[in-house]
């Protein structure tokens, strides 16, 4: 692909837009927090972030579930693929090759 | 102590081979007070170490366990432990190939999105533990001379990094950690890229406007502003190079500026 | 090695004989808000290895306020290869970086070949054992440049191949070695009880001149094959009435020591965990009394 160079003075005049619009930042956020460019998310959980390691053991007795043959009971089954398919398990069948 | 030369030894590999396997049996030499092999007892052992592991995952991928439900996940973060076994006792490493994992496991193949979740879950956290770095200073690109703008480059913040994907991964990974009571709704036909930085102590994640992407990974592969620019705006019609470098300077994308 | 120059900010390093507790980050706030009045906190060192961030400014800036002891859960000790060099190093780096009062390690394994197990292994308390064990000291005490204390463990299983007791083990450990001790006192009746022993003996017979800290946690209940008490060392709960008769006995015959309370699974509201180093400081003045009158 042929790239569409930018002028100098282009270039100039949108670097200048922006630097001068971060001293507004407040306004320029709610503008466009409709499409949320520009507003970033910040992690609710950011005090405990990731796994933490312990000195002990554990009284919880692991889950021995399956993955293989378990069927997912989350957000996930309520998703609609783009070709219509649905996010389950019966469906798939359909989409694994011939033996 | 009644141990005799008799008394039969157990190895660190007969040890960790055993914890690995459910399906073994307890090492022979391994007691309880009655002297006698205690399956239970050893199972203890066996348990810790998947369901810490486990735990260790759903804490490093909430969405992924949102997505899939509590249950699921388990058993998937099982198999995934039994393939990909740790390599270092710092566990906030663990996972680096949960995404990659997701993507070839067979049973998920009709949530083909799930992998690029896990894939920005896992950017999220190294962007949570990467270095510290000042971001630049938007007065210091405002002073650059006009004919001199074109060719200029940036550093990278150590937590900056941009993540492309075929699906809405912006909405879903909202929707399933960061605002789960916001109702998003999905539309899987809608793809999405994301920038996620760490201008200070918090990770923010936001959506890329069009085209944010390829000028991004421009600059990020050492590219000028102008190249940058030119790359962006032949790709997608709809770049913004004020905008989308508006958003990069309020959210700590770079650290330095380098001048030709 | 050159030590580096106490930050003047900073809090003294030294650990005070009274009640310190397992900092967990989602407390850090509470803890800094209502400026919480105990003696230290202790860290699990392999969280602070990342490079920057959020990790680390916490824990610098209960540093600046507190004394810290430094806890390794990953260093695998006891195990049959040699030590992980870059691990060691991340130790060493962390010690240089955040001067703790204290530092200690598990005798237990978690590594072997390229897998780590996330769990405190058992070893067998034979000779060769011992030998690799105190290599394994030797080279940690030379590394990090200090000296280290060494933590009893909870185990489940017993190995038929130890030729002494974990008793024997320990003090010879600590004679070739020159450490020091961590006596965690939820593991002695954890393992006392699941091996059918008597933890008032054990503790009587516990190198206590060698202690530098003492733990005490919470257990979870369970049975073995046999239908025989087995207790979990799960650190999910209140410190058992049974540890604190214990550690009161330990602390009354030998006055104060250093004390951490561990909460590591479903952990409490800030609150809760103060309460309990609360409890456990209660003690310790009452056997600082009782042992300097004893003394007098």
């Amino acid at each position: 692909m042929k790239n569409k160079a930018m002028s100098a003075a282009i270039l100039a005049g949108a670097v200048a837009t922006a630097v001068a619009g971060l001293s507004a930042t407040a306004p320029a956020h709610a503008q466009a927090k409709e499409k949320c460019y520009g507003v970033s998310l910040k992690g609710q959980n950011d005090c405990k972030a990731g796994a933490g390691t312990t000195c002990a053991g554990t009284s919880t007795v692991d889950y021995q579930g399956n993955a293989w043959t378990l069927v997912p009971k989350g957000t996930c089954v309520s998703m609609d693929l783009p070709d219509g398919r649905k996010g389950s398990l019966t469906e798939l069948d359909r989409d694994l090759p011939e033996a | 102590m009644n141990a005799s030369e008799f008394s039969p030894r157990v190895s660190a590999d007969t040890f960790g081979r055993a914890l690995w396997d459910p399906a073994a049996e307890t090492p022979t030499g391994l007691v309880g007070p009655d002297g006698k092999t205690a399956p239970k007892r050893f199972n203890v052992y066996r348990n810790n170490v998947v369901a810490s592991l486990s735990e260790a995952l759903e804490q490093s991928f909430p969405a992924v366990g949102r997505l899939l439900g509590e249950d699921y996940f388990k058993a998937l973060a099982r198999a995934f432990v039994a393939e990909h076994p740790p390599r270092s006792p710092v566990l906030m490493w663990y996972g680096a190939e949960f995404g990659g994992f997701i993507e070839r496991f067979p049973p998920l193949q009709a949530y083909p999105y799930l992998a690029d979740v896990a894939r920005v879950e896992w950017a999220w956290l190294e962007a949570y533990h990467s270095a510290d770095a000042l971001p630049l200073d938007p007065a210091e690109i405002g002073a650059v001379a006009p004919d001199e703008i074109g060719n200029i480059r940036f550093e990278k913040h150590p937590a900056s990094c941009v993540f492309r994907s075929e699906w809405p991964i912006w909405d879903l990974v909202r929707a399933n950690r960061f605002d789960p009571d916001a109702n998003i709704e999905i539309d899987l036909e809608k793809p999405q890229s994301v920038l996620i930085t760490r201008p200070e102590l918090e990770v923010e994640l936001m959506l890329l406007r069009p085209g944010g992407d390829v000028f991004l990974s421009a600059l990020f592969d050492g590219g000028t502003l102008a190249e940058a620019a030119a790359a962006a705006s032949s790709q997608v019609e709809e770049f913004s190079l004020s905008d989308t470098l508006s958003d990069c300077l309020a959210n700590g994308v770079f650290t330095t500026l380098v001048k030709a | 090695m050159v030590a580096q120059e106490t930050r003047p900010h900073r809090i003294d390093a030294a650990i005070p004989a009274r009640a310190g507790a397992g900092l967990k980050a989602e407390h850090v706030n509470d803890i800094l808000q209502t400026d919480a009045d105990i003696g230290f906190f202790e860290v699990h060192a392999e969280n602070y290895m990342g490079a920057g961030g959020m990790p680390h400014r916490q824990l610098e800036t209960i540093r600046e306020k507190y004394p810290l002891s430094l806890h390794g859960v990953g260093l695998s000790i006891g195990g049959e290869m040699p030590l992980d060099k870059d691990h060691l190093q991340r130790l060493a780096i962390l010690n240089r970086r955040y001067e703790p009062g204290l530092f200690s390690e598990h005798l237990a394994w978690s590594t072997h070949d390229t897998t780590y197990f996330n769990d405190l292994l058992p070893v067998p308390y034979d000779k060769a054992t011992l030998d690799r064990v105190c290599e394994h000291i030797d080279e940690v005490q030379t590394v990090v440049g200090r000296k280290m204390l060494l933590e009893n463990p909870s185990t489940y299983v017993a190995f038929e191949q130890s030729t002494m007791s974990e008793l024997e083990f320990l003090r010879e450990i600590t004679r070739r070695t020159g450490c020091g001790l961590l006596l965690d006192v939820n593991n002695v009746h954890v393992s006392c009880t699941n091996h059918e022993r008597s933890a008032e003996d054990y503790l009587a017979a516990f190198p206590i001149g060698d202690v530098g800290e003492i733990h005490l946690g919470g257990h979870a209940p369970d049975i073995d094959d046999a239908g025989r008490p087995l207790l979990i060392d799960a650190h999910d709960r209140e410190v058992d009435e049974a540890v604190w008769t214990l550690y009161e006995t330990v602390i009354r015959q030998n006055g104060p020591i250093p004390t951490l309370i561990e909460w590591d699974n479903d952990v409490p509201a800030w609150q809760v965990l103060l309460s309990e180093a609360k409890a456990a400081d209660t003690l310790l003045s009452q056997a600082a009394a009782t042992h300097l009158k004893r003394a007098v």
